[in-house]
């Protein structure tokens, strides 16, 4: 829709059309509600204001009348009325986990544009140091910040607050966060992300690791062995010394170009792709549905290039009709 | 010369005094925005689009309570009947853009996105009279697609006196032959004028007849925009399943 461009012949326009139509049905009889709630700007909520309604975000009251001031659909929690907005920025919650690339070494601090209203900022005091000690951060520590994350570097981290002046606070104290490297960065509007328990997947049949960020943007790198680093310094060096390290921690000073398998490497674009083509179809983004985009390419015999083609892209479309459909009728 | 037909009072183009051209709008064109819209108006043709709110670029700028609205008008080399190169920044631009932001500005509620801005371009892609009104339609059309809260959304149009008629949504050829051109742009649910130009003198009484004519043209387009953009949501949403 957006940021693909596929030329589809006469059927698979026709195809298309009459998916995307059953999609709309579906969504108008499941929650009936949902379709008809939906609002564009200026358009009047149709509230008692007798009752005591607290305004959410996206409404104003003018003349008496609760009018939306975005487009999308509005909801309701007891007594709070808002307008959950669809195509906008990020609008981040504390605990998130985001994917963020780093623009800026600014003393003491990263900046990260992370789809947000500003960028965010990570402390260098907020996130583990690679060596695994707390300590102090000394003046050394700060001369040495571009050996941990440089500009231009990709990095996921965990949202951890607002400052009292309106900035971003991130925090990365754990081994799973960190610099991303070898895989590919993906971008998606994050009303596409539904937040869960979980937001990094290893997907062990493609030795991938793929992470969700919920500010939409999505990392699909090679698998990546975390944990245990502070298990025994003493034992890695010696496996260094025997020259075969492998299994590097995230964010690791010296790391040695190891190879990506070209398999992998095929598998990485493979599942890049599958993103690519949901949120150009504008599906939501989870990873049931990545996977089954991937295994729908493996079984159909789709090579990793035409899965950006218009028939994949059809096909894509009717698979997503057919499950919910299904899914629909499981309720029923 | 002749701007309405005496005989059979139609227009040069063939329309009606208080006809407007036809008019389409459409969102999501540019890939990279946050926003963006194409609108035309008859042969006139925008492409809006919308980046924002974003961390403010100068930082000299940045304001601590509300969020800074930029705005910059372009014409296309080839928009025009005679292929120009154009100066960017040149006087007309310049006003146009200074316009466009003001009219908007109105309408975005800035103060709910503190420290940030946000980018409007809008290049005109055909040029055929009312090109400040279709880019300010345009543009409203984007920053509701990026999802930046608004109270209302601000249409524009135009109206012009020839030939002792009112007439609506004037095109180029009706628009240059020197008679007034009078851009209103409205918040269409509110009533409220935000943006209002003559360039040139009328009788009160007569002014009053155009800029109403204006007013018309506005709510019709604000109607046809809000139901792009509901229809667009509805899209949205249903695709996105739950």
């Amino acid at each position: 829709m957006r940021d693909l461009q596929v030329t589809l012949n006469q059927t698979q326009r026709v195809r298309l059309q009459s998916a995307i139509r059953t999609l709309q049905e579906l969504s108008s009889t499941s929650s009936s509600s949902a379709v008809a709630a939906t609002v564009a700007v200026a358009d009047v909520i149709p509230v008692n204001l007798e009752d005591g309604i607290l305004k959410g975000h996206g409404t104003s009251e003018v003349d008496g009348q609760l009018m939306a001031t975005l487009c999308g659909v509005v909801e309701r929690v007891n007594k709070l009325v808002y307008v959950r907005a669809l195509r906008a920025r990020y609008k981040p919650e504390i605990g998130d986990i985001i994917v963020g690339r780093v623009i800026e070494v600014a003393p003491k601090r990263w900046r990260l544009e992370i789809n947000f209203t500003q960028d965010a900022v990570l402390m260098l005091s907020s996130m583990n140091l690679p060596d695994g000690i707390q300590r102090r951060r000394t003046a050394v520590d700060e001369l040495n910040m571009r050996s941990i994350f440089e500009e231009d570097d990709v990095i996921c981290a965990e949202v951890r607050g607002f400052q009292h002046d309106g900035s971003l606070q991130l925090q990365a104290r754990s081994q799973k966060y960190g610099k991303l490297e070898r895989g590919q960065l993906l971008t998606a509007p994050p009303y596409l992300v539904k937040r869960r328990k979980q937001h990094f997947h290893h997907l062990e049949d493609y030795g991938v690791d793929l992470i969700i960020g919920c500010n939409g943007f999505m990392w699909v790198g090679e698998h990546i062995e975390t944990g245990e680093n502070d298990m025994l310094e003493d034992q890695e060096n010696q496996l260094e010394k025997d020259g075969n390290s492998n299994a590097k921690p995230m964010g690791s000073q010296d790391e040695e170009k190891t190879f990506t398998p070209l398999e992998t490497r095929r598998h990485i674009c493979r599942i890049a792709n599958a993103v690519r083509l949901l949120s150009a179809l504008g599906f939501t983004l989870s990873l049931e549905a990545i996977i089954d985009t991937v295994k729908l390419s493996f079984s159909s015999n789709i090579s990793i290039k035409d899965m950006l083609a218009a028939e994949f892209y059809v096909q894509t479309a009717e698979r997503e009709v057919q499950r919910r459909v299904s899914s629909s009728k499981k309720k029923a | 010369m002749e701007f309405v037909n005496p005989l059979t009072g139609f227009r040069l183009d063939g329309r009606r005094p208080n006809e407007m051209r036809h008019i389409r709008g459409e969102i999501g064109v540019v890939a990279n925005a946050d926003g963006s819209a194409m609108f035309e108006m008859g042969n006139t043709k925008v492409i809006a689009a919308v980046y924002g709110p974003r961390e403010v670029q100068n930082k000299s700028q940045q304001l601590s309570n509300q969020a800074l609205v930029q705005c910059e008008y372009s014409m296309a080399n080839f928009s025009t009947g005679d292929r120009m190169r154009r100066p960017k920044g040149d006087r007309r631009s310049t006003e146009i853009s200074l316009v466009i932001r003001q009219s908007l500005e109105a309408s975005v509620l800035t103060h709910l996105m503190p420290r940030s801005q946000i980018d409007i371009f809008v290049q005109v892609l055909q040029a055929d009279g009312g090109t400040r009104s279709a880019c300010i339609n345009a543009a409203t059309m984007a920053l509701a697609d990026a999802g930046i809260p608004m109270c209302d959304l601000v249409t524009s149009c135009s109206a012009g006196y020839l030939c002792t008629t009112p007439l609506l949504d004037l095109n180029y050829v009706e628009d240059s032959a020197g008679g007034p051109d009078v851009t209103v742009g409205l918040l269409a649910k509110m009533d409220k004028v935000t943006l209002l130009q003559m360039d040139a003198k009328l009788p009160m009484d007569i002014f009053e007849n155009v800029m109403q004519l204006a007013i018309e043209g506005c709510k019709a387009v604000a109607q046809y925009i809000h139901e792009v953009l509901l229809e667009n949501t509805k899209q949205l949403e249903s695709r996105r399943g739950k």
